[in-house]
């Protein structure tokens, strides 16, 4: 059973493509949030964050904070 | 050990390793990440062959390029040190130790700190260095921007379509940004410049509130919840100590990219060349891997 992944992101930010281009490379379901077009996500990540950098990732609720491809990998056992 | 390690993979660390891969060194990549500078810029329009492109994109590109090699990097790795000891040259990382007959330093450069109260606090929680990332999350917010260059007035003009007010604080007298810019921020009813300003303190709770500034020999406070710093960049290179630098950080090198130390080049922003570009950078990684291919040559 895969993970639930969901990558919070804001539309021209680089390491948001970085993250979702690795995501994709590594063939994982993510769904993608854009922070930027809604005041709810953006509260939303806020709160599973504390902090307002994206991107944030969330991968069963456990929370990772920008491109940190070791941590993404180490959550995803990949 | 290595032949050559590279450190960065900007620019000057990608063309470097291309060059390395293709002369066959046996050789190893140690780098934050995939792009350097050039993968945060919005838009790229002066790197030849391609008209336009984005920093991602070019970024992607540059790591197909290094993928059609059997390269080996350590990415998501930062260099605490460099040393030569004897013939050999030690690299140490946060997470490890590796050895090398020469070197090539391609660490590029980082956004400049502004240092005041309250700035590493409120790092994320209202204070960015990327408006092109965060910007989108300020919208119909107050914020400020710091800095009078390109970079500053290009945060402004995006956050233009997003934030509500944006007041621009500029240390110097007069905006350093090309005039059509500058033009385009002065025309909006959303933007506030204050020249000639400093800013004192960030302060907030969990987040940003404010930014203490002072101006006309005052000190004020603005309500402001995001804060955009775009002040320059300086060279990523604290982890340098033995190598020569010049007065602003940067490592020295003549027109073979070789550092004060032989065996260890340099290549890219973080050296004092000339011109800060991406095609530049990609120019000096070339160089340094040809001139580390000739000297690893000699000593063997």
């Amino acid at each position: 059973m895969s993970k639930r992944v969901k990558v919070y992101s804001t539309s021209a930010c680089p390491y948001c493509a970085m993250v979702k281009a690795f995501l994709k490379e590594k063939n994982i379901l993510f769904e993608d949030v854009d922070v930027g077009t809604n005041p709810e996500a953006v509260k939303e990540m806020i709160e599973k964050s504390g902090q307002m950098g994206v991107p944030v990732i969330d991968i069963e609720g456990k929370i990772i904070l920008g491109f940190n491809k070791e941590a993404i990998s180490r959550e995803l056992g990949i | 050990m290595y032949d050559l390690i590279i450190i960065g993979a900007g620019p000057a660390g990608i063309t470097a390793s291309v060059y390395a891969a293709r002369k066959r060194i046996n050789f190893l990549i140690i780098t934050r990440d995939i792009g350097g500078q050039a993968a945060l810029s919005y838009d790229i329009k002066n790197y030849v062959g391609y008209q336009f492109i984005t920093g991602p994109a070019l970024a992607q590109k540059f790591r197909e390029h290094l993928e059609q090699f059997n390269v080996e990097a350590k990415e998501g790795e930062s260099v605490t040190s460099i040393s030569k000891e004897g013939d050999i040259v030690k690299v140490k990382t946060d997470k490890g130790e590796y050895t090398a007959k020469t070197a090539i330093i391609a660490s590029g450069r980082v956004p400049r700190k502004l240092g005041v109260e309250g700035e590493k606090e409120f790092k994320n929680r209202g204070v960015t260095y990327c408006a092109t990332c965060d910007g989108p999350l300020f919208a119909d917010k107050e914020v400020a921007v710091i800095g009078g260059g390109n970079s500053a007035l290009d945060a402004v003009l995006q956050l233009i379509k997003i934030a509500k007010k944006i007041y621009l604080i500029n240390i110097g007298p007069k905006l350093r940004a090309d005039p059509i810019m500058v033009e385009k921020a002065k025309n909006s009813e959303k933007v506030v410049i204050y020249n000639s300003t400093k800013v004192e303190e960030i302060n907030g709770d969990t987040f940003v509130k404010g930014i203490k500034i002072s101006r006309e020999g005052k000190e004020e406070n603005l309500a402001v919840e995001g804060i955009f710093i775009e002040i320059g960049s300086t060279p990523s290179s604290d982890f340098i100590k033995n190598i020569e630098k010049n007065e602003i950080g940067e490592i020295v090198v003549n027109c073979l990219c070789e550092t004060s130390i032989p065996g260890i080049f340099a290549a890219g922003d973080v050296t004092n060349v000339y011109a800060k570009q991406i095609i530049v950078a990609c120019g000096e990684g070339a160089k340094a891997a040809l001139a580390s291919f000739e000297y690893i040559s000699k000593i063997k």
